[in-house]
């Protein structure tokens, strides 16, 4: 491989890795403040999942010399990181969380579809893996975005107006690269506005039973950024929380 | 991970079979000091049910209390390794509440009733969760010593007569096991680390060894009434035994680790048997009836969790979805 598609895969592992630790994080603090205990469960398992996920990518991070996975994740600054700014938003109540849940996973399930044919094969062999389990993320979330969606009128609303304040950020994730072209020359992947169509293609049908709309497309505009470390102010907290006790004492094993 | 259930010593109800039919209690103590499980639907004096609720009850409060002074440390957790296991583990904890509330359910009353009464004061939980988790030391710490009482007064309580709590208790003490020697290892890492972490583990130590002492429940000298629960097999081991079981597996374990515990009189007499200083149990009570550093907030995070998610509860609540199954 050539310096060109060594740069182009680490920046697309590192906006990948860096959307599910950052969505891990944010699934987590569910723990223990769940509307129900199953959903505390639930949410717990997707983040570990995530996690553990976004562990594996720097992992491969690692292999094209960048540094250990626990320094990659705790001892960057927040404006180092390339998460879409939809992952970092406060989980607000559970109508969001969920709704966030819903249209994410269904992108990064597509993602990982379409990575598990990649022509770089350490990747493709991790989005195999990482496939199957988001299988069942999206599983979870199509069941309650359909029940909620379509309960009560109260629950309706709700998940309405979560719809409504997550599409612009969702659409977000689709930010173009640098190398969307030598990524496709490559066979590496396809493009964000190929993942963007299928996504929109698989949630159209799921929102519909939902009884929810999808906000009329000239209102449409991307909340762009996050994939140039560009982000809103509520990263740079979630980042020092999370490598608080690490940066305690950088010298010692934890 | 739970303590001893909290009796309330002014509450007289425990001295009261009156009314039970004395055959059935003949009977049904008879089916008891064979060794026989008591399931759901056999019948059972009204002390003994009410007694099992208020226990599992206790647990499973417990559980998801618990499950807010670790939870604080899961999205401060040093590194993937230890970010992935405390997830794990404090999931784990919410699961055993979620068995405990059927099996509390199994005797008629419902998981909304149950969680009612914890957010509105009436039901207890273990009283060490009023206390604050200041330090990643402090969950290190919780995840050792509190799982280890745990499981001792799970595994004695496994082998009790009501078949849903045995049966959901042995799921559980396996979890605990693992719980255990995560929190072992974190110790470990700790206390063989740098100064900082060193020190950081020590003062977390004597912050909770109080605590700790308080986890089985007050002193067989001043706690009563157990002697139907033990013959009913509801209760399997005194508050003191625990203690003494506990000391016995820990401290040397402890001092091992070049930790110092904050009690100058603790140590194993002649006979084998642990002297310490007696906890202050006006302390104790003085925690678990409101008074402690952390009751207040613990309460208000599990009233504000429980009122954001009722139109979540309200849109879901649809006949097919009760069940007074027992998950375990």
């Amino acid at each position: 491989m050539n310096e060109n598609t060594i740069a182009a895969i680490k920046e697309l592992l590192y906006k990948m890795a860096d959307d599910l630790l950052i969505i891990g994080h944010r699934n987590s603090e569910w723990t223990g403040l769940g509307p129900i205990l199953e959903e505390d469960i639930s949410f717990s398992s997707m983040a570990q999942d995530k996690i553990g996920q976004a562990q594996t990518l720097y992992n491969l991070l690692h292999e094209l010399g960048e540094q250990e996975p626990d320094t990659i994740a705790f001892m960057r600054n927040a404006n180092l990181f390339h998460n879409a700014q939809f992952v970092e938003l406060p989980n607000n109540d559970y109508d969001f969380s969920l709704m966030r849940h819903f249209l994410y996973d269904h992108a990064d399930q597509l993602r990982f579809e379409m990575l598990a044919h990649c022509r770089y094969e350490p990747l493709a062999k991790v989005a195999r893996k990482v496939k199957g389990e988001l299988k069942y993320h999206v599983f979870h979330g199509n069941i309650w975005v359909v029940k909620l969606g379509s309960a009560n009128e109260m629950s309706h609303n709700k998940m309405q107006a979560a719809l409504n304040l997550a599409w612009n950020y969702a659409l977000g994730m689709f930010e173009e690269g640098p190398f969307e072209e030598l990524l496709k020359s490559e066979a590496i992947f396809e493009g964000e506005k190929s993942l963007q169509e299928k996504w929109l293609a698989n949630i159209t049908p799921i929102l519909l039973k939902a009884g929810l709309s999808i906000p009329e497309p000239k209102t449409w505009k991307p909340v762009l950024g996050g994939r140039k470390c560009e982000h809103t102010a509520h990263l740079a907290p979630l980042v020092e929380e999370m490598s608080e006790v690490f940066r305690y004492d950088p010298t010692a094993n934890w | 991970m739970y303590g001893n259930a909290y009796i309330d010593p002014n509450d007289k109800s425990h001295a009261i079979i009156a009314g039970e039919d004395p055959q059935k209690l003949a009977e049904f103590e008879d089916r008891i000091s064979r060794g026989e499980k008591v399931e759901p639907k056999d019948w059972m004096p009204a002390e003994y049910r009410k007694q099992l609720i208020r226990m599992i009850e206790q647990h499973a409060h417990s559980e998801i209390i618990g499950a807010l002074p670790e939870g604080t440390w899961i999205t401060r957790a040093p590194g993937f390794r230890r970010k992935l296991a405390l997830m794990a583990k404090v999931q784990d904890e919410v699961g055993h509440a979620q068995l405990l509330y059927s099996a509390a359910e199994t005797l008629g009353k419902s998981r909304e009733a149950m969680i009612n009464d914890l957010i509105t004061g009436k039901s207890k939980y273990s009283n060490v969760f009023n206390y604050p988790a200041y330090t990643w030391a402090d969950a290190c710490i919780i995840a050792w010593l509190i799982d280890a009482g745990a499981i001792i007064n799970q595994v004695a309580n496994a082998k009790g007569s009501y078949g849903p709590y045995g049966r959901a208790l042995d799921r559980i003490c396996t979890e605990e096991s693992f719980h255990l020697k995560y929190g072992h290892d974190n110790v470990v890492t700790l206390a063989t680390g740098t100064l900082k972490q060193r020190e950081m583990v020590q003062a977390a130590l004597t912050r909770w060894w109080p605590p700790i002492m308080h986890f089985f429940g007050p002193s067989d000298k001043i706690s009563n009434h157990t002697e139907i629960l033990m013959r009913w097999k509801v209760k399997m081991a005194t508050n003191d035994d625990m203690r003494q079981q506990f000391l016995n597996m820990y401290v040397p374990k402890i001092w091992d680790l070049g930790l110092t515990l904050p009690d100058k009189n603790l140590k194993k007499n002649a006979a084998g048997t642990w002297e310490y200083t007696e906890p202050d149990w006006e302390e104790f009570k003085r925690v678990i009836n409101g008074g402690g550093p952390c009751n207040a907030e613990r309460l208000a995070v599990r009233r504000m969790a429980e009122e954001r998610g009722r139109w979540v509860r309200e849109a879901l609540n649809t006949a097919e979805s009760k069940y007074i199954i027992p998950l375990a």
